[in-house]
Formats: C-alpha cells, structure tokens, sequence
C-alpha cells in the first residue's frame, strides 16, 4: 500500500509541481493575512432591565401585617451606590416603632404561631420559597440597584440561595423531633434579628427562615444603606397569608437596632455584622436572659500549596477575595502560597485581575459592582492608603475603566506582606487581598491560625491527605477544599473567637432557636 | 510547576514535560463562567463577523465525492454570494461577509478543493495521518502527509498515536510528531488531541504540552467522530496549556476546538473565554479556528437578524 502511494506520488511530480507553486502562492498569501488586525472584541453593554422593579419613593414599615407609617414620621435615604442617586426613602424606626414591632410579634407568638402545628408552619415557608422564586427577577434588579452587587451575582447566587434557605427550612418545620434525637424542643418566643448590607436579602432568609420554621416570630432589623429588598420581601410575607405579626421588619441605623437588641421581651438576639458592634451586643445582653448568636467579620486565609492545580487555585482566590467586592465575611483576604511557586502565583493573579470587569451593577458582564456606601469606600481607600504607606507592594488591575459616578474600587492585592502588615490583620471589607508566604505546612497552619477571627478558611492542593492534615490544624468554623465560596443552605457556617458564636445553617443553624431539653 | 516527566529531543537533550494539575470542578466552573457572558448589539455582530473568518470548513465522510467537495468550497469562498440580494446587503449596516478561513477534507479530496480555491486565500486543511484512529504504521501515516501536502494542502490536521499516549509511552507520541512535522514542510501541524479519548483534563493538559513542545504550531481538541468532542472546559484546559507554553517559550500556538460547535451562542462563548483566557492576540484565524460544519448557517441567520431586526427563512442559505 505504501509502496503504491509513492508510486503515485512519484507519478504525480510534475502535476505536483505546479500545485507547489499554487502552495507557495497561498503561504505568502497566508503570511499577508497575518498582518491583519486582530479581532478587537469589546463587551458592548448588557444592561438588565429595571422594568420589573416598582418603588415606592417612601417606604414604610412592616408591623402586624401591615404597612405602617413611623410614629415620629422619620424617613431617611438610601442610595444607589451604582450612580450615588438616592433610591427611596425610607423610615426611621423609633423605639416606639420597635415597640410596637416586639409586641406583634409576641401576640402572634402567643395566639397563632406557637399554636399551630409545624407542618402549617412549613407550608407558610414552602409558600414564601416559591412566590421568592416566582419573583425573582425583580428581588434580584432590586438587591442589584440598592446594594451594588453585580446583576450576574444576584441573579444567579442570591436570590436562588434565599428561596433555597426557605425551602431547606420549611423541610424542618414538622421534622423537629428528629433534628435532635431523643430530646424535646421548643421554640423560643420572639427573636430580634439584625442584618448587614453585604446579602441584604439572603441574610434576612438566613434569619427568619430557621427562626420560624423552629416556631418563633421574628423583628427583623436590616441595615439602613439596603433595607429595601427586605420590605419586598414583606410584601410577599404579606400576599403568603402569614398570619400578622409573625414577622416584623423595621428599618432603621444603629438606634433602631439598639432599641431592638435591648427590649425586654426578646427572647433571642441574632446579629450579622461587624466584630465591634457583636461586642457591644454581647456586652448590652449579657446582663439578660436572651441567647445570642453573632456572625462578625473574618480575615479567612487562603493556603495554596505547590501541587495545587494553579489555574483553577487562580480562580478560587479571585472568587474568594472579589466575590461581591470582597464585601464577604468569610472572604479570603489573606493569601498563604507555598514560597516556591509565589511568583509564577502572582503573575498569574496579575493577568487573571486584568481580566475582571469593573463597572455598572446592571451589566450582565459586571464582574465587581459598586461598593455599598461612600462610607465603605472611604474605609476602603484609607485602609489602601495606608498599606501603602506601610510599604507593602501594591497592583491594582481591571479590564474596565470604573463609571464616573457612583461608588467603585478595583481589585487589587498588597504583595510580600508580613504577618505583622495591618492589611494582613484587619478586616478591610472590600477588594483588597493581602498575599504572604510559607515553607512548610506546619507554619502555613500556624500562619493561618494567628488570627484573631476564624471564620473560613481555604485549602489548596491535588493531594487529598495534604489537605485532611492541613484542615484539621485550621481553626476556622468553614474550611474549603479546592474551591471556596461555596454556600448551601444545609452546611453550618459561622465562626471562631472574633468571628462570632454560634452556627447558621443546616441542622446546627436550628439549634440556637430552640430550647433543647 | 511539577517536572516529573521527559522525553528526549534532538541529539539526546533531555526535554522536561511540564505536569499541571486540573481540578475538574474547577476547570468546568471556569468555563461555564463563559456562558454567563451576555454578548449584544455592535459586539455581537463584531463576534459574528470574525467567526466566519475563523471556521475551518469541514466535510470529512467517507462519502464524499470531488463534487461535493467543490460545494463546499464555493460555500467556504463566498457564504453568501452577491447576487442573492435581498433586503440583507441593502442594509446601511451591512457589510461584506468574509470568506471561512480553510476548508478541511481528507487527503484524496485536497487536489479538487485546490481547484475549487485557486486564486483565494482560503487554506487547505487536510486531516492526515491515519485519520481519525492513527492506528497505522508511521510509514503510512508520513506518506498520508506528504501526499496530502503535495496535493496542495498548506495545513496539515494529524492526531496524535492515543495507543502509546494512554500506554505511557510519550516518547513515541513526540517522535511522531516531530517527523510529522518535518513532513509538512512549510505546512502549518494541528495535533489532535482526540480528548474524548483522554478523557481526564490532567491528560488533556499534559498531552497539549506534549504536543506543543514537539512544535505543534496549532493544537485541536477532537477528529469529530468521538463523542465528547469539542467542549468548553476541554479547550480551556488547553487554552491555558497555550499560555503557560507561551509564557515559558514566547511562542504562540493557536487553538482549534472541533466538533459539536453548532451555534452562534456556543462559538461566541468560545470567542470571549479566548479573549479572556489568553487575550485578543489569540482572536485571529492566525490563532483560532472553529472545525465546524453547521455552525456556518447559524452564523450567517444570526448576522441576518443582527442587521436588519428579524430572523430570515432558513431557506434563504444554501444548506452547503
């Protein structure tokens, strides 16, 4: 067969002759082309409608059941952080307000909730779970506009993981005799539940969905710079048909919230939010009765090994510390890589931030929105300032130039950091990782633990039992393996000394809405 | 970076193999970020355009004849010829649309495909080497090249020896590269991985690697005839092989998914993950190239509807 073939060939020669010419012809034509321009591929915007969204300038608050007016007639803004425009108004809950708020929910406590049977309770949550997804497209516009998160993240992350937190805790309602075998639970009473700006949504599913598919009735506090997605979430609490006073949502800053925590007939406090205000908290009911849990801030380490698959190791850590703005509090701010691939690590980290796409919330290609206020800005930018003033090595890269107004900062990392490094001990809240080295992983354990938080914690490498060893040294209340970020409604998360008591989620997330006996 | 593996080049040098570990979970959460990529209005028509210029036209039947070969090639020269005028080409927003960057045919057929495309600066891709199965003596599968090569072809598709590559024996998977290679002359090589045959991203990732270093000018993902072909984790696997070779050599290899490419949304998910992986240096048909066969009409319908606003009848496109 060979033989023939070369037969063929050497027959062809001369034909082949003139074919070569027509190849050489086309190669010098090929090389022609290559001087072509390349495909210059921009992004053209991609801007979710907000159509879907109806607001309501002012906004009132949710008690009993209903839409009522603040008694001393207060109403303060909330802003746009994608354009610096003020959004709505919204009122400025009093402590009579709060008052009010405690009192309904202790009637619906005493005269419906605790009275009815958890399979009811159950199908109240299964109704609010589907009517979230039915709507979500405008939760999501809506979580986009007021807080500044990426549309692509509230479509696609929060708002599912809100409907599913409902979901998974309506499951419970009626199975609670078996959540804790062989003991006797009972609900708690009325719960006071204050929420940060970071999930604005997802952490009012976080709250009030455990609290009570567990039978307690809940006054939920968001924060004063995203209130208004909890009070559509209200609108459809309202259209579920729950019966009045189950949940409360007052809106309010920092008085409101204080009203709240210290009223007396709290039963449970729960707080998300910053390691200060978790202390004056704690501080505020340690002299009480109430149970409390805190979910605080965090400054999570990120450990990638020499044998980790780097590329994806790559997208982990860009997902861990830019997720969101890095407005996470499990964000993995502090970046442990094992010293000999440090540098093929962060040239790698440099070209894969070039990539990201910093910009308007609304376009669908929006990798880093807005950051929530001024004020987390001006936080941010001092924090940058001064790490650089402390020397560190700073970059900073996006594809994207940031829109003119509005609120916006590109990610960047402090390179070369000690452990002794501000940048590398405190919470900066935003997108600004700080990168540090290890030789052993015994001292990325021990660099890891020398915190004062220990909320989450990330683990890279191809080498399972590496992994195992490394996560069982780690005192982090969520340790990650070859990934991060990762969030389901029946996985328990919360965190170590600084980083809070108690755990949301999953069975465990139950347990602190229950009197066990 | 891991270093455990070698093959020996010219004159006995020993050249390492560089061994990157792929999370799969990863890898595949990586590309269907990719798929989140909302492409509208001016930068989907710009996608379009620069696809048509990037697809290796594709006929590779047992069936075919110098007839249909011809077809094809009128296709791949003109998409749509002028004298079809409809309310398309009168469109203030219309422009030319580009001739297809090669036409890929097995080695019998290339002398009527360069007859078809004397005087074009369409390619001529001929998949040699004992295509699809490779399994045949080197011999053979040099004396496949040469014919092919002088026939006309000035790219040269070869797959690579899978039987050695899973048996471990690399070295032979390189050796016949590199004579394959020297075979083309001034040919242009794309390796076939054939990754559904690899099956894991490790191997895939290696095998790239392997396939670069032997001086692949571009690597491609599947012959079309084993199912997974073409997907979007595989390619970013090898997208990113592509730019550890090019940071480590500052050599550009391009890129060549195939097979299972059916859509304008699925091949422009493929042009923002080149353009985001490895950056628009790649987005050339210099660079990258989509071995595709349907994929061509859809194409056109949506540079149609992209233009004038609405979706033309099928029928108005040639089916070849």
């Amino acid at each position: 067969m060979l033989d023939k073939m070369i037969k063929k060939k050497e027959k062809n020669k001369h034909k082949d002759k003139d074919k070569k010419k027509h190849h050489d012809k086309k190669i010098v034509e090929a090389k022609k082309r290559k001087s072509h321009k390349n495909f210059q591929f921009e992004y053209s915007e991609s801007l979710e409608s907000t159509d879907v969204v109806k607001i309501q300038p002012k906004n009132a608050l949710f008690i009993n059941g209903e839409f009522v007016e603040p008694t001393e007639g207060s109403y303060f803004p909330t802003i746009n952080p994608g354009d610096g425009e003020v959004l709505a108004e919204v009122a400025e809950a009093s402590a009579k307000d709060v008052d009010m708020a405690v009192r309904a929910a202790r009637k619906a406590y005493e005269t419906t909730w605790s009275k009815i049977s958890g399979a009811e309770r159950g199908k109240y949550l299964f109704r609010i779970a589907r009517m979230i997804q039915e709507r979500a497209r405008e939760f999501a516009v809506l979580e986009t506009l007021d807080n500044g998160k990426p549309i692509k993240e509230s479509r696609d992350v929060d708002i599912p993981l809100v409907a599913a937190h409902f979901f998974y805790n309506a499951g419970w309602a009626d199975k609670l005799d078996f959540a804790f075998p062989g003991k006797k639970v009972q609900p708690l009473g009325v719960a006071a539940q204050v929420i940060p700006w970071n999930f604005p949504l997802l952490m009012a599913a976080w709250k009030i969905a455990p609290a009570l598919a567990a039978g307690n009735c809940v006054v939920l506090k968001p924060a004063e710079t995203t209130p208004l997605s909890a009070l559509l979430l209200a609108e459809v609490i309202q259209q579920s048909g729950l019966p009045p006073g189950v949940v409360n949502i007052v809106t309010g800053a920092g008085a409101t919230g204080s009203h709240l925590v210290n009223h007396p007939d709290i039963n449970k406090v729960a707080f998300t939010g910053s390691t200060q205000v978790g202390k004056m908290i704690a501080k505020a009911t340690a002299k009480t009765n109430k149970r409390l849990t805190l979910e605080l801030g965090g400054k999570s380490a990120h450990i990638v090994y020499e044998d980790a698959a780097i590329d994806q190791a790559i997208e982990g850590v860009v997902n861990g510390i830019f997720f969101n703005q890095g407005h996470v509090c499990c964000a993995g701010s502090r970046l442990l890589v094992e010293e000999s691939i440090a540098q093929v690590f962060t040239d790698k980290l440099k070209d894969r931030m070039q990539k990201i796409r910093v910009g308007n919330p609304l376009d669908k290609n929006t990798d880093i929105g807005a950051i929530n206020s001024h004020r987390e800005l001006e936080k941010i930018r001092d924090f940058v300032n001064g790490a650089r003033e402390e020397g560190w090595d700073y970059f900073s890269a996006s594809a994207t130039e940031a829109p003119s107004r509005g609120f916006y900062h590109k990610p960047c990392f402090f390179n070369h950091v000690a452990s002794s490094a501000t940048v590398f001990r405190k919470e900066v809240f935003g997108p600004v990782l700080a990168i540090s080295t290890f030789r052993t992983p015994a001292e990325a354990i021990a660099k890891a633990n020398d915190t004062p938080y220990g909320l989450a914690a990330g683990v890279w490498s191809e080498k399972a039992s590496k992994i195992q060893k490394t996560a069982l040294g780690l005192k982090a209340g969520v340790i990650w393996a070859n990934t991060y970020n990762k969030f389901d409604p029946s996985s328990p998360f919360g965190g170590y000394n600084e980083s809070g008591w108690g755990r949301e989620g999953g069975r465990h997330g139950l347990y602190p809405y229950l009197e066990v006996q | 970076m891991i270093h455990d593996r070698f093959v020996t080049g010219h004159g006995g040098r020993k050249i390492p193999i560089p061994y990157q570990p792929v999370d799969q979970v990863g890898a595949e959460e990586r590309a269907a970020f990719f798929t989140k990529r909302s492409i509208k209005k001016e930068s989907k028509l710009d996608a379009l355009y620069a696809i048509i210029s990037m697809i290796d036209l594709t006929t590779l039947e047992g069936a075919d004849t110098p007839g249909r070969v011809r077809q094809m090639c009128a296709k791949a020269k003109f998409p749509v010829p002028s004298g079809i005028d409809h309310d398309f080409s009168k469109h203030p927003k219309a422009r030319a649309v580009p001739s297809v960057a090669a036409v890929c045919v097995y080695p019998s057929m290339v002398p009527h495909a360069a007859k078809a495309l004397q005087g074009t600066a369409i390619h001529i891709a001929s998949v040699a080497t004992a295509f699809p199965a490779g399994q045949l003596p080197l011999e053979i599968k040099l004396a496949d090249v040469r014919a092919a090569v002088s026939y006309g072809a000035d790219e040269i598709d070869m797959v690579i020896n899978r039987g050695a590559f899973l048996s471990g024996d690399y070295q032979t998977v390189f050796d016949e590269i590199i004579q394959i290679k020297e075979a083309c002359g001034d040919a242009h090589l794309k390796v076939i991985l054939e990754t559904g045959e690899l099956l894991t991203y490790d191997r895939v990732q290696f095998a790239s690697h392997l396939a670069m270093l032997a001086g692949a000018d571009f690597i491609k993902t599947s012959t079309g005839k084993v199912t997974p072909a073409a997907t979007l984790p595989v390619t970013l696997v090898m997208l990113n092989a592509i730019k550890d070779y090019y940071q480590s050599t500052g050599v550009r290899v391009g890129m060549k998914p195939a097979g299972g490419i059916r859509d304008s949304k699925m091949a422009i998910q493929y042009l923002c993950m080149v353009n985001e992986v490895l950056g628009p240096e790649w987005l050339t048909p210099d660079l990258f190239r989509f071995g595709a066969s349907s994929l061509l009409n859809d194409v056109l319908k949506q540079i149609y509807k992209q233009v004038t606003g609405r979706y033309y009848y099928d029928k108005i496109f040639s089916i070849d």
